[in-house]
C-alpha cells in the first residue's frame, strides 16, 4: 500500500482503490446478498410484499424435491425428484468433463514443459490462444454447426471411411460435453504446463536412469510434483462447467437439461426470481462442498491450490 | 559385479557446436577414473554420452564389453549422480534409496531392509523416515550415493558430486566416496574440475580441454609428466619460458628466450620458434650463487608464507615474474625481500611442451 502511494501519489492511489471498492461493493456483494435474501422468501404479487405472507422460510429451497420421476439407477428402478436429477446429472457430467479435460491437458502439458523445444513454445501458446478471440457463444455455434447430422465432421468421416452412416452428436449430454471440454480445456491445461514446468527435469532422468519405465516416472514423479496443479485446474474446469448456461443452452439436445438451465427456467419462464435465488445458492453451496470433500480426499490444501 | 567402458571414437555434436570429438579411452572393471576439466569442456557430456541420455553423434561406446548404441538409460546397467543430485523431494528418504528397487517389483519389507542397510553403508543409519528437506548438503550426497548404489549397478558416474559442499566437508566426501568405491568394487567414473580432487582419488586421470582428451594417465604421471602446456597449468602451477628452439638431441633441448639460454627434456612434436618450457615452482631453486645451467638473476619483492611451503615470488633482471616454493622445514635460506638471487632448475625436472591438442 505505501508502495503504491509512493509510485502513483495519493490522489491516484485513492481513486483506485474507490474504484476496486465500488466494483466489489456494486457489483459483487450487493447483488450477492440481495439475492441471497430473496432467496429465503416466497414469490409474491407486488401488493403483497412487504405483507403478512412475507415471512422468510427455507421453502423455495425445498422446492427441489417437488415432482417425482421414474428411473432407473444401475438397473434399478429408482423415483428422484425433477431437480434433484438434473442436479446430479450436472455433477456427474460435470466430473466427466473434468476428467477428460485432465486426459487431454496432461499430455499436451507435458509436452509443453518438458519436450518442446523452448524456441517454438510461443507459437504453441499463440495457437492454443488463437480460439480465445472469438466470442464464447460464436463458438458454441460453431460447434453446433460442426456437429449437425449433416455437418461438417459427419460429412468428413464419411469421406474419410471412419464411419459408413452419420453419427447424430447433438443427443443426450454429449455435445455438451464436447462443448464444455473444448470450452474450458485451457483452465486445465495452464496449472498444468506451470506446475509440470517447474519440476527439475534431472528428476525425471534420475527415475529413468535408475530403470523406471515411462508410466512408472510420470505415476511416481511428475504427477505428484503437479498435483497442486491437477487439483486447481480440476476445480476451475469442474466449477466453470457446473456453473456454465451457455454451452448446455445451446449444444443441449431434447433429453439434456443442465442445472443452470433449470435456475433460467426459474427466473425467466416462471419469473419466480426468489426460487432462481435459492437454487443458485443451493448450485454454489453444493458443488463447493462436492469440491472440498474430493480435495480432502486426495488430501490437497487449499495453500497448495493457491501456489 | 562390475564392468569396464570403452569409448572408440567417440564424438558428440550439438548443431554444428563439437562438445566432445573424438574420445578414446578404455576404464577398466573396478578402476576410479576421473575426467578433469574446465567448465565447458564436455565432461558431462561424455557422462550423459554413457549413462545414455545423450547418443553419440559418432563412435562407440561398451560397457562390459557390449556395444550400448540404441539402449535407453533403464536398460544400461549405470547409476548417475546428477551435478544437482536430484533427489526426489516428495519422497522419504527410504523411498528415495528404494525408488530403484520398487521399479524392479521388489516387494516393500524387502526395499526397506536394503535401504536401511544401504544407509548404513553411506553411514547415515536413522535417517530413513526423513524427509530431503531435513538433511545437509553433505547427507542429501549420501542419500544420492546409496540411491545408485541401491540398483547394483556395474558402474556408477558422479558428475561434481562434491561441487556444492564446504571445503572440509568435501575433503572428507573425498575419502569416503574411495573407501565406499573399495568396498563395492564398483567402476567409478568421476567427474571434476578440481585438480586437486582428480589427483588425490582417482586411479586414473583423463584431462579434457575443448572436447578432447588430452591425456590419459595415474595421477603422478599427470602431474610429473604432462604432455602438453594445458595439462601442465591445469594441474599446477609453472614458471613459463617462451623461446625459440636450438639443437635437440638424446631428449633433451636448449632454449634461447630473452631471459637467457635453458635446457631441458623435450616432447615429441616441438619444433620452431615461440615454444614454451614449463618448470614447476617447487623445482625452481633459489641460490645466492650462479648455478651451472639454468641460472636467471633476478630481485625478491615478496615472500609469502603459505604453511606448508614459502613462496618466493622474484622479478629477473629482463622483466619476467617467477615463484620458487621452498620446503619449511629450515633446510633452504629464504631470502627477504629486496635480495638479489639466483633462480634455476634441474633440466631434468623442466619440459618443453606443446600448446594443448585441439586439431580436429
Ligand atoms: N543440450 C545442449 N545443447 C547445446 N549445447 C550444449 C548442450 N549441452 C551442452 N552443451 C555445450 O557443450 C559444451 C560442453 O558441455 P558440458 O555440459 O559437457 O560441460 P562440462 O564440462 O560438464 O562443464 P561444467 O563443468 O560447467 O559442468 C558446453 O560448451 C555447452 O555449452
Ligand atoms: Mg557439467
Amino acid at each position: 500500500m505505501q508502495d503504491l502511494i509512493r509510485r502513483y501519489g495519493l490522489g491516484l492511489t485513492g481513486l483506485m482503490c474507490l474504484i476496486v471498492a465500488f466494483w466489489l461493493l456494486m457489483l459483487v456483494i450487493i447483488p450477492n446478498i440481495t439475492l441471497f435474501e430473496s432467496s429465503f422468501r416466497p414469490y409474491l404479487p407486488v401488493t403483497e410484499i412487504g405483507g403478512p405472507r412475507d415471512t422468510y422460510s427455507f421453502d423455495n429451497y425445498l422446492k427441489v424435491f417437488d415432482g417425482s420421476i421414474e428411473t432407473t439407477f444401475l438397473g434399478i428402478p429408482i423415483t428422484v425428484p425433477v431437480h434433484v436429477m438434473t442436479f446430479f446429472l450436472t455433477i456427474w457430467y460435470s466430473v466427466v468433463v473434468t476428467v477428460i479435460c485432465f486426459a487431454l491437458a496432461y499430455p499436451i502439458a507435458y509436452y509443453m514443459a518438458k519436450i518442446v523445444n523452448p524456441r517454438s513454445l510461443p507459437t504453441i501458446l499463440l495457437l492454443l490462444f488463437v480460439p480465445l478471440w472469438v466470442s464464447e457463444v460464436l463458438r458454441a455455434f460453431a460447434w453446433w454447426i460442426i456437429l449437425a447430422f449433416k455437418g461438417p465432421l459427419n460429412s468428413l468421416l464419411l469421406f474419410i471411411g471412419a464411419i459408413d452412416k452419420p453419427v447424430r452428436w447433438i443427443t443426450d449430454y454429449d455435445a455438451v460435453m464436447i462443448g464444455l471440454v473444448y470450452t474450458y480445456i485451457l483452465f486445465m491445461l495452464f496449472p498444468l504446463y506451470n506446475a509440470i514446468s517447474s519440476l527439475d527435469t534431472n528428476q525425471i532422468e534420475a527415475a529413468e536412469d535408475l530403470g523406471a519405465p515411462w508410466w512408472k516416472i510420470h505415476w511416481r514423479i511428475v504427477l505428484p510434483h503437479a498435483k497442486p496443479g491437477v487439483a486447481s485446474g480440476s476445480v476451475m474446469v469442474f466449477m466453470l462447467s457446473a456453473g456454465s448456461l451457455l454451452v448446455p443452452s445451446i449444444l443441449g439436445s431434447t433429453t439434456s437439461q443442465w442445472f443452470t438451465q433449470t435456475i433460467q427456467q426459474w427466473m425467466n419462464d416462471a419469473l419466480d426470481w426468489n426460487t432462481a435465488s435459492a437454487y443458485a445458492f443451493l448450485l454454489l453451496f453444493l458443488c463447493t462442498l462436492f469440491v472440498s470433500v474430493v480435495m480432502w480426499i486426495f488430501r490437497v490444501k487449499l495453500s497448495d491450490i493457491a501456489k | 559385479m562390475s564392468a569396464g567402458i570403452d569409448l572408440e571414437n567417440v564424438s558428440c555434436d550439438f548443431g554444428t557446436f563439437r562438445a566432445v570429438d573424438h574420445a578414446n579411452v578404455s576404464i577398466k572393471p573396478g578402476e576410479f577414473f576421473s575426467f578433469l576439466g574446465p567448465s565447458g569442456c564436455g565432461k558431462t557430456t561424455i557422462l550423459r554420452m554413457v549413462s545414455g541420455f545423450i547418443e553419440p553423434t559418432q563412435g562407440v561406446i561398451r560397457i562390459g564389453g557390449k556395444d550400448m548404441r540404441g539402449q535407453r538409460p533403464n536398460q544400461r546397467p549405470t547409476a548417475l549422480i546428477f551435478q544437482n543430485l536430484a533427489l526426489f523431494p516428495l519422497m522419504s528418504i527410504w523411498e528415495n534409496i528404494a525408488f530403484g528397487l520398487e521399479v524392479r517389483g521388489v516387494d516393500k519389507a524387502t526395499r526397506r531392509a536394503k535401504a536401511e542397510e544401504l544407509l548404513r553403508l553411506v553411514d547415515l543409519p536413522g535417517a530413513a523416515d526423513k524427509m530431503v528437506s531435513q538433511l545437509s548438503g553433505g547427507q542429501k550426497q549420501r542419500v544420492a550415493i546409496a540411491r545408485a548404489l541401491a540398483v547394483e549397478p556395474q558402474v556408477m558416474l558422479l558428475d561434481e558430486p562434491l561441487s556444492a559442499l564446504d571445503l572440509k566437508l568435501r575433503q572428507h566426501m573425498r575419502a569416503e566416496l574411495r573407501a565406499i568405491q573399495k568396498r563395492t568394487g564398483v567402476t567409478f567414473i568421476y567427474i571434476t574440475h578440481d585438480q586437486g580432487e582428480a589427483l588425490a582419488m582417482s586411479d586414473r586421470v583423463g584431462v579434457m580441454s575443448h572436447g578432447r582428451i588430452q591425456q590419459i594417465a595415474d595421477p603422478r604421471d599427470i602431474y610429473n609428466n604432462p604432455v602438453n602446456g594445458f595439462v601442465a597449468s591445469f594441474v599446477g602451477e609453472n614458471n613459463v619460458f617462451e623461446g625459440d628452439l636450438g639443437a635437440v638431441s638424446d631428449g633433451m633441448a636448449t632454449l634461447s628466450t630473452p631471459h637467457g639460454q635453458f635446457r631441458a627434456r623435450i616432447n615429441a612434436g616441438v619444433s620452431g620458434k615461440g615454444v614454451k618450457l614449463y618448470v614447476r615452482p617447487e623445482h625452481t631453486i633459489i641460490s645466492a650463487a650462479a648455478p651451472p645451467e639454468n641460472g636467471v638473476h633476478g630481485t625478491v619483492h615478496e615472500v609469502s608464507f603459505e604453511g606448508a611451503f614459502i613462496a618466493v615470488h622474484a622479478v629477473s633482471d629482463s622483466g619476467m615474474k617467477m615463484v620458487a616454493e621452498l620446503r619449511n622445514d629450515g633446510s633452504q635460506v629464504v631470502p627477504a625481500i629486496g635480495d638479489q638471487v639466483w633462480m634455476g632448475f634441474d633440466a631434468q625436472r623442466a619440459a618443453i611442451l606443446p600448446d594443448a591438442d585441439t586439431k580436429r
